[in-house]
């Protein structure tokens, strides 16, 4: 037998291995998802026989004297998360309409990478900038007893989501094909005129796409919103509560887990907190890729 | 006359816009580096905390979240790219391919604490790894995955489809192609994503909470199976957990963390930009 044939051979056995481990892997993506909700679910849901249904729902959190009421953590997550959106929303959206369709090239190449380092800042780094700088201005501005509030953590995260908003819709506006743009403006319509009644509603499914992943990675995040928000869990129920310490349910996990027996039933529900967060981020994402999928197939029609 | 008055308004409103954005960035970069500055000595990044962390310096945090990275590095990059191979490469536009990369999405979108319950429950307490740098780089790992499949799947899709058919026609098996022809030319890609997906590992704090991160530890970890102190937990302890806390101290820490992760971020960027110019298509 020839050297050359033996090699061919060995080439086929490594090549046997790589391609079945390789197609094996695929599979590995899908199992890390469910395995970590099968984890939460596994450490979670003896919560549920632990403490009644009206405790967990009731509007109490005080773990120390069993009172576990989720309300007000869910709410605050909703009050700091909401608060963020209104402000990073607009804002992102604007400034990715200003990187795609107006900056000069110069201009983008600078802005691009800050942006880029904006989504590496570690978020205790933020969390730590916010509590040492931007508390101590909310509470002379807003005349407040503190400055760790939910607003305060509204903006560090509106701050945080503002990458992930930029990048994406920004990659949106990039998408929508020249040709628009140059049928507009033939027809007389100014580059403002093109940019609002063209490439962004081109654009849209791609630009809610990236409101929806911006909200989602502002309700998830965690070290930040737990430095600067207070964590006092009240329930958020008036317009000022925005300017009073809130907790966020992620604040919540961070912050108690530590110090909780393993297996205790304050464990356990600080996992079903999990649950919860796990479920809505999914919730957000998934809706977040109907619109991304629609896009590729929309785009792949155009090509066609 | 008018619409293009509007639209002159209307650009300068985006710029501010955008100037709005990036000027925290530079006035919080800047802040840090000024401040932090006076505290960087040889001490400081070369010896344990003392006096309950109020003096002395973050030579075991430092240490920690090097071990941290290069764990992550370890268990995030093979299984990160070959799933980004599989995507490019092998899968079909079918309902698994489908549901794979609903996966990925959904990883990419768990909260950062959320991974460290996971963690927590998979392996400091199922598998009794116990709270250790083992645990912590698992769980940080998993949590690397999607941005490093993401960004080498993109680099595997800008490698031209002739490339693949020439090496095809000339004999060559799909695997060949793949292994001489396809990752070869994706690597520079490949490498920027592992560095973006690190650098966000190295920066995280909530993932190794409970799987890893120890309060203080005057000693350096002596395997794999030991809790260590981490830079940006280290961050978060003497910004919360320690009163009367010098913030020079607290300034010094936060621009050696800032330094590790822009270190990365600029890596990535120069390895991007030098072999975009250099490649031929």
């Amino acid at each position: 037998m020839s050297s050359a044939s033996l090699k061919t051979r060995r080439t086929s056995f490594v090549e046997f291995f790589a391609e079945r481990a390789i197609r094996a892997s695929g599979f590995v993506a899908i199992a890390f998802v469910v395995l970590i909700f099968l984890f939460l679910l596994l450490e979670g849901l003896p919560a549920i026989t632990e403490v009644s249904i009206s405790n967990l729902l009731s509007t109490r959190w005080y773990p120390t004297e069993s009172h576990f009421g989720l309300l007000p953590l869910i709410l605050g997550s909703v009050l700091v998360t909401l608060g963020a959106a209104i402000i990073a929303v607009p804002t992102g959206v604007l400034a990715a309409i200003f990187v795609a369709e107006v900056a000069p090239r110069w201009l983008r190449e600078i802005l691009k990478p800050m942006i880029e380092v904006v989504a590496g800042i570690p978020s205790v780094v933020l969390g730590f900038i916010g509590m040492i700088a931007l508390s101590p201005l909310v509470r002379v501005a807003f005349n407040a007893p503190t400055g760790l509030t939910a607003f305060t953590g509204a903006l560090i995260l509106a701050y945080m989501a503002l990458p992930t908003i930029i990048s994406v819709a920004e990659d949106a506006l990039d998408a929508v094909p020249r040709s628009y743009r140059d049928a507009a403006l033939a027809l007389g319509a100014t580059r403002w005129q093109t940019i609002w009644m063209v490439t962004v509603k081109a654009a849209r499914s791609g630009i809610l796409t990236a409101i929806m992943l911006g909200i989602g990675r502002a309700i998830g995040e965690t070290m930040a919103v737990m430095m600067v928000t207070g964590n006092a869990a009240r329930m958020p129920l008036s317009l000022d509560s925005l300017f009073m310490p809130a907790r966020t349910m992620t604040a919540t996990i961070a912050a108690e887990m530590g110090e909780v027996a393993q297996g205790s039933t304050h464990f356990h529900v600080l996992f079903m907190i999990g649950i919860v967060l796990f479920v809505i981020t999914f919730i957000v994402n998934f809706v977040a890729s109907i619109a991304i999928f629609r896009q590729t197939r929309r785009s792949a029609r155009l090509l066609s | 006359m008018s619409r293009f008055l509007t639209q002159r308004l209307g650009f300068t409103f985006l710029a501010i816009v955008a100037i709005l954005v990036v000027l925290p960035i530079i006035l919080v970069v800047g802040a840090i580096v000024i401040q932090g500055l006076p505290a960087i000595n040889v001490e400081f990044l070369t010896t344990a905390p003392r006096d309950g962390m109020r003096a002395g310096g973050i030579w075991p945090a430092i240490v920690g979240t090097f071990w941290l990275t290069v764990g992550t590095a370890i268990f995030s990059v093979p299984f990160g790219v070959a799933i980004a191979i599989y995507l490019s490469e092998y899968a079909r536009d079918n309902n698994f391919t489908r549901m794979i990369r609903l996966a990925i999405i959904n990883l990419s979108g768990i909260p950062s604490v959320v991974y460290g319950l996971f963690g927590l429950g998979l392996f400091v307490l199922a598998l009794r790894f116990g709270s250790s740098i083992l645990a912590g780089a698992l769980t940080l790992s998993i949590m690397t995955l999607p941005v490093i499949i993401s960004t080498s799947e993109e680099a595997l899709h800008s490698v031209p489809q002739s490339f693949r058919t020439v090496s095809v026609s000339l004999g060559g098996t799909k695997w060949q192609t793949i292994y001489k022809i396809v990752l070869p030319q994706a690597l520079p890609g490949i490498l920027t994503g592992v560095i973006l997906g690190l650098e966000r590992a190295a920066g995280e704090t909530a993932p190794i909470l409970f799987t890893a991160a120890a309060f203080f530890l005057p000693e350096l970890p002596g395997s794999i199976f030991d809790k260590t102190m981490a830079l940006p937990y280290h961050l978060f302890v003497i910004s919360t957990q320690v009163p009367n806390m010098p913030i020079k101290i607290q300034f010094g820490t936060a621009l050696v963390l800032l330094v590790f992760v822009l270190t990365m971020n600029l890596l990535a960027a120069v390895i991007r930009s030098y072999y975009r110019r250099k490649r031929q298509w």
